[in-house]
């Protein structure tokens, strides 16, 4: 018998594939209870003011509405503030919907219509008229600089910069100096599945909450308590989740709205965003960032100093870790960073794939290309000359750091050596190609999850977390580690993930899903193997054979099957027959995958962090400035890869998203009503598949022990760090121009 | 006066079966899938023809079901995901997206696949650089397009060897 592997580190196909390519796969917007109604929110063309009249009788008029709540008919919510803070939530005051007639940002829902159809509530919400007072506000982030600010008290994630040496001093007395003020445009998240909540109103009044979001447990906390429901009313499920990258990282205003719906209506209620809408929630913060860099002329970096401004709400607190980056990631003796925040009257901005690193690893990635070539030095043997094997901000050793093997493997794969230094020496008839490359980084972290792992009498191996698979690969990787943990074949595993009721699992996001729970499960199957064995040493009626392996320890588990030696003979035992003879119908255990104490003093003694190094080919027609992307090879050192066909698809999707934020996507602010004005697909353009290239992902050797109890370190985001950057110097080669705003468009 | 919201008979053979019933006018071939005959497959993501999302095949020609009245195409035979494989078994466009790894989140997956089973029998899949241009109807924000680009060109493999197969 030909046996496939399906242990960790096998390139196993998604084993939700099935469910998703033949369209059974139910995302929220999708279950049908009976008697549902559909809600459709109206939302404040205003970005600051209040409500003066409001007037309903028109949309009342059309057949089928139910209801319209505002919010002066709503029913009772959480009477304090802090109620309404959700998992996730930052600093400040949380924005709570419907709470009075206040307008803070522009597109603020001020009604929902609850109608039974879909097409009567999308009517009547076009005919509810609002009066609105209007108050002055500032969305211009330009503007807003001039107001900026440290909290008083920072997000719990922030990473205060560390100085070290005199940086200003050393840049004055620098030979070779580059500065610049580097740009980034707010942008949104855009998953394809719009954010949408059904809310189910079960027979006994609970609440069956399908919502799209990354944390059901966080949404389930969250409903309770700002709606002040009893804990035990509400379940959230989110079994599929039509990608997110962030924006269901925090519960958006859908998701309140249909549970407030249904609390008034006491009946099943749908809530789905438009595109538009989409746009009137969370996005990426607009960015400035001031680099300068010095350097001695044989290329070694004498000071570093970043300043770092990203934007928020007149009402939060939001804050990235933007500044730290470079100063972790390189060697040099003088270095200083400063952070602050501007406000806006503008929706809270919010974490977007690889928060903060996004913005600060590709911006300085591109400062550190324009010091290479101001050192007339390749920018490869730039970053090798000043690589540091530390966390060179906080002077700690790292678990690993594969960014050099990272660095010469991608640069093999590439061609990179081929490449000729000066700008424009390249081209293709109208064509100027050029080359470039970047270095990426992002955090590997690991939180304390739970799981279940159960045996039943059919013999199948049930797995369960809370966990959310929003695309990333989760349900495979954990049969996987399953399938390796308990010796079972993956046909043979069930996966339940996506419900609030199940053992507890942190908010996906942040890359830390795959060590945390992959480590929750593998510990979860080890713990249930110890079980069995204990429950068959202790039976009554188990055969001899099977009570002496376990005594002499060679009683084995191999692919579902337990064997042992009988008499020189090789014998075998079910799961059916082992649960059979200790007489259970199943076998259950929980368990929680933690730090430990070793692994806490390795948090606080070491730094840890995944790296890439990001390598990209791009032509530029010389008449009209259009960028193509030609090429693109992604070298990551992200430990232990749990699948390399998920992993890629990953790191790939990330570099799509990356080519996006180099060359199309910005979100674009009409000032004078502090709305986002392109919102739709047509005018904020994602890439298409004509934008993207065939691209190379490489996966260096990276052994780390520390980092997680499988080894792992995460892939999610590290595709995001680097790669425009990479896109952007490879402009510069091509061109000659160095382009400090992103996105890089041919009128730039 | 002529009620313009009055309900219009609508007709049509959706995965091979007659639907019959009266509608909105409003209601788009879209909605009426989705929310009045719970075949979810087909996905909303703009609601406005510029994502892809809901691309179903009208007489074999894929068409942006959002885009469409359902009350404006009497008769008309409508195949969506749940109707590609109507016996469990999988198209063969389906079967390589899986092993392509060809999607992540899923969400615009059978948008991608039905827009990829009309673009093979339009034909315009000679190179990876015709597939890109003629699929670009179809966002992916989890960026799978290569994987989608090697699932096609796995099909047409397929399609290519089976036709060598049946001329010799």
């Amino acid at each position: 018998m030909n046996v496939i592997s399906t242990n960790i580190g096998q390139s196993v196909s998604r084993i939700d594939g099935f469910a998703k390519v033949t369209g059974q796969a139910k995302y929220a917007a999708e279950p049908h209870p009976p008697g549902l109604l559909y809600g459709v929110i109206v939302n404040s063309p205003i970005a600051r003011g209040q409500i003066a009249a409001l007037r309903d009788t028109e949309a009342r008029k059309i057949p089928g509405v139910v209801e319209i709540m505002t919010h002066r008919n709503r029913p009772h919510t959480a009477l304090f503030e802090k109620s309404y803070v959700d998992g996730l939530g930052v600093p400040g005051s949380p924005y709570r919907p419907l709470h009075d007639a206040e307008i803070r940002f522009n597109g603020q829902p001020v009604a929902i219509v609850f109608a039974e159809t879909f097409e009567a509530a999308r009517e009547a919400a076009m005919l509810v008229e609002v009066d609105y007072e209007r108050w002055p506000h500032n969305a211009d982030f330009e503007a807003a600089l001039h107001q900026k600010y440290m909290p008083s008290k920072t997000r719990s994630n922030y990473v205060p910069p560390k100085s070290r040496g005199n940086a200003p001093e050393a840049y004055a007395l620098s030979p070779v100096k580059v500065e610049g003020r580097y740009h980034l445009a707010p942008e949104h998240h855009n998953p394809m599945e719009m954010h949408a909540t059904t809310v189910i109103v079960e027979d006994d009044g609970t609440f069956t909450v399908w919502d799209k979001t990354q944390g059901p447990q966080s949404v389930q906390a969250y409903l309770t308590s700002a709606l002040s429901l009893s804990g035990d009313k509400v379940r959230v499920h989110n079994p599929y989740v039509g990608g997110a990258f962030g924006s269901g990282l925090r519960a958006q205003y859908n998701v309140f709205l249909a549970a407030l719906g249904a609390k008034m209506l006491k009946r099943s209620v749908r809530v789905t965003l438009t595109r538009p809408q989409m746009f009137t929630h969370v996005f990426r913060p607009e960015a400035v960032m001031d680099i300068a860099l010095g350097a001695s002329p044989d290329g070694t970096l004498q000071s570093m100093i970043v300043e770092g401004v990203t934007d928020t709400s007149r009402f939060e607190h939001n804050m990235e870790n933007i500044v730290v980056w470079g100063l972790i990631n390189y060697k040099c003796p003088n270095a200083t960073a400063g952070y602050t925040i501007a406000p806006r009257d503008t929706y809270t901005s919010s974490d977007m794939r690889a928060p903060g690193a996004t913005t600060g690893v590709n911006f300085f990635e591109m400062a550190i290309d324009e010091i290479a070539y101001a050192c007339n030095m390749d920018p490869l043997t730039f970053r090798l000359n000043n690589y540091s094997d530390t966390d060179a901000m906080h002077d700690m050793p790292l678990t690993s750091k594969a960014l050099r093997e990272a660095m010469v493997q991608g640069a093999q794969h590439f061609g990179w050596h081929d490449r000729p230094m000066a700008p424009g020496s390249i081209r293709d008839g109208n064509e100027l190609i050029g080359w470039g490359m970047a270095t990426g980084i992002w955090d590997a972290m690991f939180s304390p999850t739970s799981a279940r792992a159960r045996l039943t009498a059919d013999g199948r191996l049930h797995i369960a977390t809370a966990a959310s698979d929003i695309g990333t690969g989760t349900y495979t990787i954990l049969a996987q580690t399953a399938s390796e943990a308990f010796s079972t074949p993956i046909d043979r595993i069930d996966i339940e993930l996506g419900d609030s009721t199940l053992p507890e699992c942190p908010t996906e996001g942040g890359s830390w899903t795959a060590a945390s729970a992959g480590a929750a499960v593998w510990l979860a199957c080890q713990i249930l193997r110890e079980k069995l064995f204990k429950a068959l040493a202790k039976g009554k009626n188990i055969p001899a054979w099977v009570k002496q392996g376990l005594e002499q320890d060679n009683l084995t588990l191999e692919d579902g099957i337990l064997h042992g030696m009988n008499e020189n003979q090789k014998i075998v035992l079910s799961f059916q027959d082992a649960l059979s003879l200790i007489g259970q119908d199943a076998l259950e255990v929980e368990e929680t995958a933690k730090p430990g104490l070793r692994g806490t003093i390795s948090q606080m003694r070491k730094a840890r962090f995944t790296h890439s190094a990001v390598f990209c080919e791009v032509r530029v027609d010389q008449e009209l400035g259009i960028v193509r992307i030609t090429r693109l090879v992604n070298a990551v050192a992200a430990g232990r890869i749990m699948n390399p066909k998920t992993a890629a698809s990953q790191v790939r999707g990330a570099m799509v998203m990356a080519a996006g934020m180099a060359l199309h996507e910005e979100s674009l602010m009409d000032e004078r009503v502090g709305r986002f004005m392109n919102h739709n697909f047509a005018e904020y353009h994602i890439p298409a598949h004509a934008d993207i290239p065939d691209m190379d992902v490489l996966f260096v050797e990276e052994k780390d022990s520390e980092i997680s109890p499988l080894g792992v370190k995460g892939v999610g985001e590290i595709g995001m760090c680097g790669t425009a950057a990479a896109i952007a110097n490879a402009i510069f080669h091509a061109t000659g121009h160095r382009h400090r705003n992103l996105p890089i468009s041919p009128g730039s | 006066m002529n009620d313009v919201s009055a309900d219009i008979p609508c007709r049509l053979q959706i995965n091979g079966k007659t639907y019959a019933a009266d509608l909105p006018p409003s209601v788009t071939l879209l909605d009426l899938l989705r929310e009045r005959l719970d075949l979810t497959g087909t996905k909303k993501g703009c609601d406005r023809g510029q994502c892809g999302a809901c691309t179903v095949l009208v007489a074999g020609k894929r068409v942006k079901s959002c885009l469409v009245l359902a009350v404006s195409i009497p008769d008309a035979e409508v195949t969506t995901i749940e109707g590609l494989s109507p016996n469990g078994q999988l198209h063969p466009m389906q079967q390589a997206f899986i092993e392509a790894d060809a999607f992540q989140c899923g969400y615009c997956t059978p948008g991608q696949i039905m827009s990829a089973v009309a673009l093979l029998a339009e034909g315009h899949t000679h190179s990876r650089e015709e597939i890109r241009e003629f699929m670009s109807g179809n966002l992916c924000r989890c960026g799978a397009y290569n994987g989608i680009v090697d699932a096609i060109e796995q099909v047409v493999a397929q399609q290519n060897r089976n036709h060598t197969g049946e001329a010799a």
